[in-house]
């Protein structure tokens, strides 16, 4: 196996597919010539063509409606939102359109479309590269919502993606593009949409984590295992449809549970996990579901200490992994 | 071309009749807009080219293939309802196997999906022409602004029509756009323009004759702004007496394309009025029939609701 970076993970997946089945096609800002602004759609282009690798207008609501239209019309298309942060205006088009689709016609149109966005911080990108909108679209029926945070589950659940008959937004934390590597298993392989992976088993407490903060969970897990703090880190992966099993039955085992996200507090992704554990967890609790997550103001400042002071970090998670495990 | 418009007519007006008997919730018309639907339908070939609609669209549904049963399931909101099973509101219309594409209630989103349908048909080397409606009120959203765009920059087989009857509810023409015509917005696209009566059917299907001859020659897309007529208000909860002169109301009468057509056709000795009583009373029968199935016919199941969401 070879080792790589997540964004080769991505890039690999596309062209894969995209050599596999000629109904594949990405469109997007810049995914053309350039290769995407991170280079995830790099060489594509020169292996497939304008046509199927499309430089669109700078409309994100183009985007989404043309990637609807195409898979109407018997195309699989992969677009690609720049930045999260700028996927707002094609909202109206991803919730009432795509994700109803199906739903609306009685099964008679389907709308298989996947739409990339990296999203995250800790990069210096301000309050416009920043930004977490998982809690959005994880609240709408109809859709799907990826969060890889390896290289391998970056492939594979992007090959998930691109076959799956529903639309699915496809979130890849822009921090762990490169900052992450890992092996990647040979040949054409798939990873399932839906099951969560426990990537650190533990007894003492279950921290539930996707993207960037699952590693810093692993960081810290290993920070205060020294303290005989056995942490289980579960990585979600996707969170709709999400796996409800896997995290209710890791709280059965540990009796303590907390969440951390780097999305604001208020509303976010952490609460419905919570909410899920409280139901189904509830007599196997012996302390308090915690959060740690970004504080609820707008968003990520640009000024490095304030960036620093606004993303939850190991040492911050640690901290919280040891309030837990006192009760 | 002219059954058609008589058929959606008698359809229409007895949805509205519907509605009075309280066995209708909702519904929307479009009385008025006959002639440039028909007008445009007859320029296509139902089932090959697309119709990416909105809500003003019976006449073109019927002329695209859609029956009066399909329609009066979804007044009903039954089980076999083609469009969406009883889910959507009536005249959100969808039938796949006349390729007419299910269509939403927030405005000019269809217009994007069409580009979309014309960029495959392109890239697949198939000659299928994507066409789409809007009222003008439509026009000023942001999404009819970028799929418009799209069509013009990459020369697609995609034709807008725009039924401008004045009245986006109950916003005047004047307080939508500073133009006269939005088919005077094609040049800034790089697509074909044209303006038209919609009132006219000879008019409207020479202009859309017109328009698919250049889709399916590669010559690009085409924005047609049809004049049309708003009969009735927007909706059944709509009065358009609240917003709209009485004189003006009653010109409108004076507008109606059906009627146009009747005349012209009559002129012509292409109509007489025997045949025309005749075509009448088939028209009436086929929506009596149509209601009285409809009526009788079985609901969803209540629990089907939390079906189709996904695959």
């Amino acid at each position: 196996m070879a080792v790589t970076t997540l964004i080769e993970g991505v890039r690999q997946a596309l062209d894969e597919e995209m050599a596999r089945d000629e109904r594949v096609w990405v469109l997007g800002e810049d995914v053309g010539r350039k290769g995407g602004v991170f280079l995830a759609t790099e060489g594509l282009y020169a292996k497939y063509g304008e046509a199927r690798v499309l430089d669109t207008p700078l409309a994100e609501s183009c985007i989404v409606g043309v990637a609807i239209g195409s898979a109407i019309n018997g195309l699989v298309p992969v677009a690609e939102i720049q930045f999260a942060d700028f996927i707002h205006p094609a909202f109206d088009q991803i919730v009432s359109e795509a994700a109803r689709m199906r739903y609306r016609s009685n099964g008679d149109f389907t709308c298989p479309i996947v739409i990339r966005a990296p999203w995250g911080g800790g990069v210096h990108g301000g309050l416009y590269h920043s930004q977490s909108v998982e809690a959005f679209y994880a609240h709408v029926p109809g859709l799907k919502v990826v969060m890889p945070s390896t290289p391998e589950d970056a492939k594979g659940l992007l090959k998930s993606a691109i076959r799956d008959p529903d639309p699915v937004m496809f979130f890849e934390h822009k921090k762990t593009y490169r900052l992450i590597k890992g092996e990647i298993p040979e040949g054409d392989y798939t990873t399932p949409i839906g099951p969560a992976a426990i990537r650190r088993e533990g007894a003492k407490l279950s921290c539930f984590a996707w993207g960037l903060m699952m590693h810093y969970c692993l960081e810290a897990a290993e920070a205060v295992a020294g303290d005989g703090i056995d942490v289980e880190v579960v990585d979600l992966r996707t969170l709709r449809p999400l796996d409800t099993k896997t995290i209710v039955e890791s709280v059965k085992k540990t009796g303590k549970a907390m969440v951390v996200h780097e999305d604001n507090l208020t509303g976010g992704f952490g609460a419905e996990i919570s909410a899920v554990i409280a139901e189904h967890a509830f007599e196997h609790l012996d302390g308090p579901v915690l959060r740690v997550c970004a504080p609820d103001v707008p968003a990520m400042p640009f000024n490095k200490p304030q960036e620093d002071a606004f993303l939850p970090n190991p040492a911050r998670i640690a901290d919280a992994m040891r309030r837990l495990a006192a009760y | 071309m002219y059954r058609q418009m008589v058929l959606a007519r008698a359809i229409d007006r007895r949805m509205w009749v519907l509605n009075r008997q309280g066995k209708a919730p909702f519904v929307i018309s479009g009385q008025g807009h006959e002639a440039a639907q028909v007008g445009a339908a007859a320029a296509l070939r139902p089932g090959v080219d697309w119709l990416v609609p909105y809500y003003r669209d019976l006449a073109f549904c019927i002329a695209m293939g859609m029956t009066a049963l399909d329609f009066m399931y979804s007044v009903y909101a039954r089980r076999d309802d083609p469009n969406s099973g009883g889910r959507q509101m009536p005249s959100h219309f969808g039938l796949k196997r006349a390729r007419i594409l299910s269509a939403s209630s927030p405005v000019a989103t269809q217009i994007i999906h069409a580009a979309g349908i014309a960029y495959a048909s392109k890239v697949r080397g198939l000659d299928e022409v994507a066409v789409t409606c809007i009222g003008e009120g439509g026009t000023s959203k942001g999404d009819w602004h970028e799929g418009l765009n799209f069509a013009g920059v990459h020369k697609l087989p995609f034709i807008c029509i725009v039924q401008d009857n004045d009245y986006a509810i109950s916003v005047p023409h004047r307080l939508q756009m500073g133009v006269d015509s939005v088919a005077r917005r094609a040049d800034g696209y790089g697509v074909a323009g044209e303006a038209v009566d919609g009132g006219e059917i000879l008019a409207v299907y020479e202009v859309m004759k017109r328009a698919v001859e250049r889709a399916r020659s590669g010559g690009g897309a085409t924005l047609i702004a049809a004049k049309v007529a708003r009969f009735t208000s927007h909706s059944s909860d709509d009065d358009q007496r609240r917003y709209r002169p009485q004189e003006e109301l009653e010109s409108l009468l004076r507008r109606d394309p059906i009627e146009r057509f009747r005349t012209l056709l009559l002129d012509e000795g292409l109509l007489n009025e025997a045949e025309d009583e005749r075509l009448q009373q088939e028209a009436t029968a086929e929506v009596d029939a149509a209601v009285r199935t409809a009526e009788a016919a079985e609901s969803p199941d209540p629990g089907d609701f939390t079906t189709r969401v996904l695959a």
